[in-house]
């Protein structure tokens, strides 16, 4: 029975543990612990660098005073005072910004993955504008729509489209020869194909594609505040940032992540709902 | 070609029905590479009659089978089935494939039922439920109806896939290995009961397998196929008297004509 080149120990007993799986010490203690102690971490790190005065605190203000901030904007927010209204008016660019990019997004990847006409005539523009700095739209945007919202939702919205569509396009790529064949074998349409088979196999992808566009849209519609004033947050930061007032600069960003955090975690969220089969627990968050 | 009815005439196994399927001069070259994956065959398929293909991996089994079911257009020859040429899918075609290929997103009994829901309709495939409760029972999959294909192995899968095959009656069948990821003991259970639902539906039935036992136990005729180019060397009639039962494997009629079908693979190595 017992071949002894497969001994993990010479000592072994019949019936000993001779090879156990290694738990890391990472992996053994739970994620919010593991998440607190690298936030004590860097924050005392930054503590020790500004009370040592070994920079400016106009390049970085301390933990205390960037706490100081967080909780003057934060009061000022809860207050209903001017800075809610602007990240009122952010939130507003970023939800149409993500709206619109989706949706144009979404038909032109169904043109450019379903369609002859969409790979062959329409994908090669697509690509082209794709390769541009698109910031540098946002002159053009402001010129055409004016200094309001709409010139920064556009520049949102035309940042975030080209990931849609590039993973809307790739998801129909995605369903197997043999599951092609499947529906073939059915007799199914070409419409039932695309909405039975391609679509939904496509939708994983698709996901990734919005999630990259939230993390777009945000800074798009932050660019266009900053380029194109207006009263959103964007242009509070950059008020700030004029007046050399770094703590309030971090706190405003501080709140303004937690809007790119809402949007990102509602993409996340719908992926769970939608994608159920889709068990791979590494994609869920991140991917 | 040799036929084992030449050496020992039988009974008649298998009443002649009417031709089926008429095959042709078919051939098949693949575009992307110039591979001529078929070369000239010729078959008729007739009416109830169960026929087997062997050969070694890459000959063209599936090749062949993805032409009779319209799936693939040949290169050149016909492909006739009930006097229609074979140009696209057709209903009368239940087709397995090599992968099981379920939708991961519809649970099993859903996946066997898309056959119907495809063609006729939601309201359809709610009519076929009942059915479709019957079939995964017959494959012993009763408990797995509600189940995510995630959840289920292989083999189970094969036989998830089987039902959606049979869901929509199909008069002709063409399966390939099918029961390639079972275990000897389900995979022979599988057989038998292939070989009742095709003598109940009086259907036609094309197999693709390595298997020479499962080939030889189930089949009226088993074909051994050449590679390089693809083609149909040999055709065996298996005179054992039908039913078949499991326990024939153990005579040494059906111990002879294995070991005649291992002989005609092996000659120059093919
Ligand atoms: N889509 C394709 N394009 C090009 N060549 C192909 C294609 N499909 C199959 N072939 C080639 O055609 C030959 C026959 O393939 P086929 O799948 O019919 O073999 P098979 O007999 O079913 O093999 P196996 O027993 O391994 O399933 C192989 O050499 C394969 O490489
Ligand atoms: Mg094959």
């Amino acid at each position: 029975m017992t071949d002894s080149r497969f001994d993990a120990a010479p000592d072994a007993q019949d019936g000993d543990t001779v090879w156990v799986e290694q738990v890391a010490l990472i992996d053994a203690i739970p994620r919010w612990l593991a998440m607190s102690l690298l936030f004590i971490a860097v924050v005392g790190l930054w503590q020790i660098v500004t009370s040592m005065g070994w920079v400016s605190p106009i390049i970085l203000p301390s933990p205390g005073e960037t706490l100081e901030d967080l909780i003057f904007v934060g009061r000022n927010l809860i207050s209903g005072d001017y800075m809610l209204s602007a990240l009122w008016t952010t939130t507003r660019t970023v939800f149409w910004g993500f709206v619109i990019a989706t949706t144009i997004g979404f038909t032109l990847g169904v043109l450019v993955g379903e369609t002859k006409f969409g790979e062959r005539a329409l994908l090669p523009y697509l690509v082209a504008i794709d390769t541009m700095p698109k910031v540098a739209f946002a002159p053009l945007f402001i010129a055409w729509l004016g200094f309001d919202i709409a010139s920064k939702v556009a520049l949102a919205a035309f940042i975030a489209t080209f990931p849609i569509v590039v993973a809307t396009a790739a998801g129909l790529y995605a369903a197997s020869e043999n599951e092609r064949m499947l529906f073939k074998a059915m007799g199914a349409t070409r419409m039932q194909t695309l909405l039975r088979l391609k679509l939904p196999t496509g939708l994983p992808y698709m996901f990734t594609g919005l999630k990259i566009a939230a993390v777009g849209v945000m800074a798009g519609a932050i660019t266009g505040e900053f380029l194109g004033g207006g009263k959103g947050f964007g242009a509070l930061i950059r008020q700030s940032a004029s007046q050399m007032d770094t703590p309030r600069v971090f706190a405003l960003i501080l709140y303004l992540s937690l809007l790119g955090l809402l949007l990102y975690f509602v993409v996340v969220w719908a992926q769970r709902k939608f994608v159920f089969w889709n068990k791979d627990e590494r994609t869920g968050a991140i991917g | 070609m040799t036929t084992m009815a030449e050496r020992r005439p039988l009974q008649q196994a298998h009443p002649v029905g009417r031709p089926v399927y008429e095959i042709a001069r078919l051939s098949k070259t693949y575009a992307s590479n110039q591979l001529v994956a078929l070369a000239d065959v010729n078959l008729t398929l007739r009416e109830g009659e169960f026929v087997s293909v062997v050969g070694s991996s890459g000959c063209g089994k599936s090749t062949l089978l993805k032409i009779m079911s319209g799936l693939s257009p040949p290169t050149a020859g016909r492909v006739m089935l009930e006097g229609r040429p074979v140009t696209g899918s057709r209903p009368d075609i239940g087709i397995m494939f090599q992968q099981a290929t379920l939708l991961p997103w519809k649970t099993t009994i859903e996946n066997i039922v898309l056959p119907i829901e495809i063609r006729q309709g939601r309201a359809a495939a709610r009519a076929a439920l009942p059915r479709a409760h019957d079939l995964l029972a017959l494959v012993g999959l009763k408990d797995f109806a509600n189940v995510y294909p995630g959840e289920l192995s292989g083999g189970m899968a094969q036989r998830a896939s089987i039902c959606r095959m049979l869901i929509s009656e199909p008069a002709v069948l063409l399966l390939d290995e099918p029961f390639s990821a079972l275990d000897e003991l389900t995979r022979d259970h599988m057989n038998m009961e292939l070989q009742r639902i095709c003598r109940e539906a009086n259907a036609t039935a094309f197999l693709v397998t390595h298997s020479l036992a499962e080939a030889v136990i189930l089949s009226d005729r088993v074909l051994v196929m050449k590679p390089r180019p693809g083609r149909v060397e040999e055709e065996v009639t298996i005179d054992l008297p039908r039913p078949r039962r499991l326990e024939m494997i153990n005579t040494p009629e059906f111990g002879r004509i294995v070991a005649h079908i291992r002989a005609l693979l092996d000659r120059e190595g093919a």
